[in-house]
């Protein structure tokens, strides 16, 4: 047995080295994944460079403008400043509260209570609902006059707003949305992140006398800070490109929103890219976002250096 | 947790308090979450006119069966067929992105060839492309190739295999014993018979997290449907929900919508209460890796 196992390669030596047999198995096992690689990364990569410098509606072939696509956007399109505005707010404020909420929900799922697993159920439920369906449902919820919200809030003596009937409140709406259908996944991976500090510090830390205030400050957030890093950077990224709750909140075709309120940058890019046919317009308003994005995650995880805990670093 | 109950009594009492504190905020929120969820079946069993009333109806009368019946043959929204064109869809969309993830993640975990590193490191890098970057040559490309209103352009690429359960899959792959696969090759297994009766039976649940996540992510995605069917007659259910919001112009009958919302969320919300584990587990396993 085992001598014919090592003759066989020494047979096929003559005219394709083991090394190279070795090679080309592999390939062919990876080969799928090579072709996605090069047709749907990397040539979409460059031909968004490319289209962003052209004029082009699909029915002509491209043509070359340069950078007329990027000046039209900064200076001449009275939708892009308000689009960029109008996702800015949304992200700023969206992001960092999610991420409290959802460090929020996960601290109370991380206490040894009984039928703990029903309430993380209860609490992941929304982020499985399809955005579409999740917005519907809130539109209802959020109506104005008789909205199951307005309606409560006033029960309290509150007076309700006009969420997504009005241009101040239609933002905080969809905010409230994103609280509700967003938090479920960075919750779990908090959860996952609280599971992984070690009880003995907690323990120790009680013996010495910490109050669990002390403990949440001291201990639990510090050891948390890798965990809120990846969090932070996953919600930057979507919420940058919040896109289908808006269009069954508030429709893509003329003003999106009360005075172009909800108007998003994603809406902005598929009206300009499937609405108008302006593909190295829209080429170019989807590699400015990238660029930007790109910028932002630099940012963050530059800075990352100086509030992220890494095991095995002695911070100061 | 451990209290250093110098009287028993008082820790007892004062744990008891803080185990239904803990309760009661529990199940407010608990309460919060599924509320939404609560008004949505309610408003779904109402009539047009108890819809947005003052004061709120709370129980529906009568209660309207018959919606979900209007809803379903309401020609904006036939049920039945976009429900088929989505498990249609997102299975073959599933079948392949596991199929190719799995032997794509093979060779990155078990086989050693020239530009491995390289490649997996690329194959890392393009998991943090927003793909709004990649989408209108996508779209051209597919449109130049005639398959818009269709849905090869939604399963297509999916047979080529996916960043991040690449990632995933082979990470797990990583676990598996050397001594194992190399038993196998001992006796005479090649990668194809190795991979099949050794790693993938091993590799199971990572298997079952990567179905289930695209599974979930394919049926939930609507930026897909909308640019490559929105003109076709065979919508997936979101597209379908969408379009159905469409049809009733500015003053939609709500009472419809919603059983239509209800009936398209439904079914994912089944598959959840079945799978949860292992949705958990894969959230659970993508937070750890990423930080």
């Amino acid at each position: 047995m085992a001598t014919t196992v090592t003759r066989k390669p020494a047979q096929a030596r003559p005219w394709l080295s083991k090394q190279l047999r070795n090679d080309l198995r592999a390939y062919a096992f990876i080969s799928p994944w090579l072709l996605s690689l090069v047709v749907f990364t990397g040539y979409p990569m460059l031909a968004t460079i490319y289209f962003s410098l052209t004029d082009y509606t699909i029915v002509q072939p491209p043509q070359w403008v340069g950078l007329e696509n990027y000046q039209r956007m900064f200076t001449a399109d009275p939708q892009f400043w308000p689009a960029v505005w109008n996702t800015t707010f949304y992200a700023v404020i969206s992001v960092p509260l999610s991420l409290v909420v959802a460090l929020g929900l996960a601290l109370l799922l991380n206490q040894n209570v009984r039928g703990v697993g029903i309430y993380r159920t209860i609490y992941y439920l929304p982020t499985m609902v399809p955005a579409v369906a999740g917005a519907l449902l809130w539109t209802v919820i959020l109506d104005p006059q008789n909205g199951l919200l307005n309606s409560m809030l006033e029960s309290v003596g509150l007076p309700g707003p006009g969420w997504l009937k009005s241009a101040e409140w239609s933002k905080p709406a969809l905010i409230l949305m994103a609280l509700w259908a967003g938090t479920g996944s960075a919750m779990l991976i908090f959860l996952a992140g609280l599971k992984d500090i070690p009880q003995t510090l907690y323990e120790a830390a009680t013996i010495d006398g910490a109050s669990s205030w002390q403990r949440l400050m001291r201990i639990t957030l510090p050891l948390l800070t890798p965990t809120i890093f990846f969090n932070l950077i996953m919600g930057i990224i979507a919420s940058f490109q919040v896109f289908g709750q808006i269009l069954a909140s508030a429709g893509s075709g003329g003003t999106v929103g009360p005075l172009n309120s909800l108007l998003m940058y994603m809406v902005l890019l598929y009206r300009s890219a499937f609405r108008s046919f302006e593909m190295g317009y829209a080429s170019a308003l989807a590699l400015v976002l990238f660029v930007f994005l790109v910028l932002l995650t630099m940012l963050v995880v530059r800075s990352s250096r100086h509030w992220v805990y890494y095991e095995g670093e002695h911070p100061g | 947790m451990v209290s250093t109950a110098r009287t028993p009594g008082g820790a007892r009492l004062a744990r008891l308090g803080r185990g239904l504190l803990s309760h009661i905020l529990l199940i407010t929120v608990a309460a919060l979450f599924a509320l939404p969820f609560l008004w949505l079946l309610i408003t779904s069993l109402k009539t047009r006119n108890q819809v947005f009333t003052d004061p709120l109806i709370w129980v529906p009368h009568p209660v309207m069966w018959s919606n979900y019946v209007e809803a379903v043959t309401a020609p904006g929204f036939p049920y039945l067929r976009l429900l088929g064109n989505t498990v249609f869809y997102t299975t073959m969309s599933t079948i392949g992105m596991v199929l190719s993830s799995t032997v794509v993640a093979y060779a990155f975990a078990r086989m050693a060839f020239r530009g491995r590193d390289t490649l997996f490191g690329l194959t890392i890098a393009t998991m943090l492309l927003p793909s709004v970057v990649l989408l209108i040559p996508t779209y051209v490309l597919f449109r130049t190739l005639g398959w818009v209103g269709s849905y090869l352009p939604l399963i297509a690429p999916m047979w080529l295999g996916g960043a991040f359960n690449i990632f995933l899959l082979r990470q797990f792959m990583l676990g598996i014993p050397n001594d194992l696969t190399d038993a196998a090759r001992v006796d005479g297994a090649g990668d194809l018979t190795i991979l099949w009766r050794v790693v993938v039976p091993l590799t199971r649940s990572a298997i079952i997290v990567v179905a289930l996540l695209h599974f979930l992510w394919t049926w939930n995605d609507f930026m897909g449907p909308l640019i490559y069917l929105d003109e076709a007659a065979e919508a997936p259910l979101v597209l379908g929900l969408y379009t159905f919001r469409g049809t009733f112009g500015g003053q939609p009958e709500w009472h419809l919508m919603m059983a239509a919302t209800m009936l398209a969320i439904a079914p994912i919300i089944v598959l959840f209460f079945f799978t949860q584990r292992y949705f958990i587990e894969g959230m659970t396993f993508t937070g750890l890796k990423g930080a």
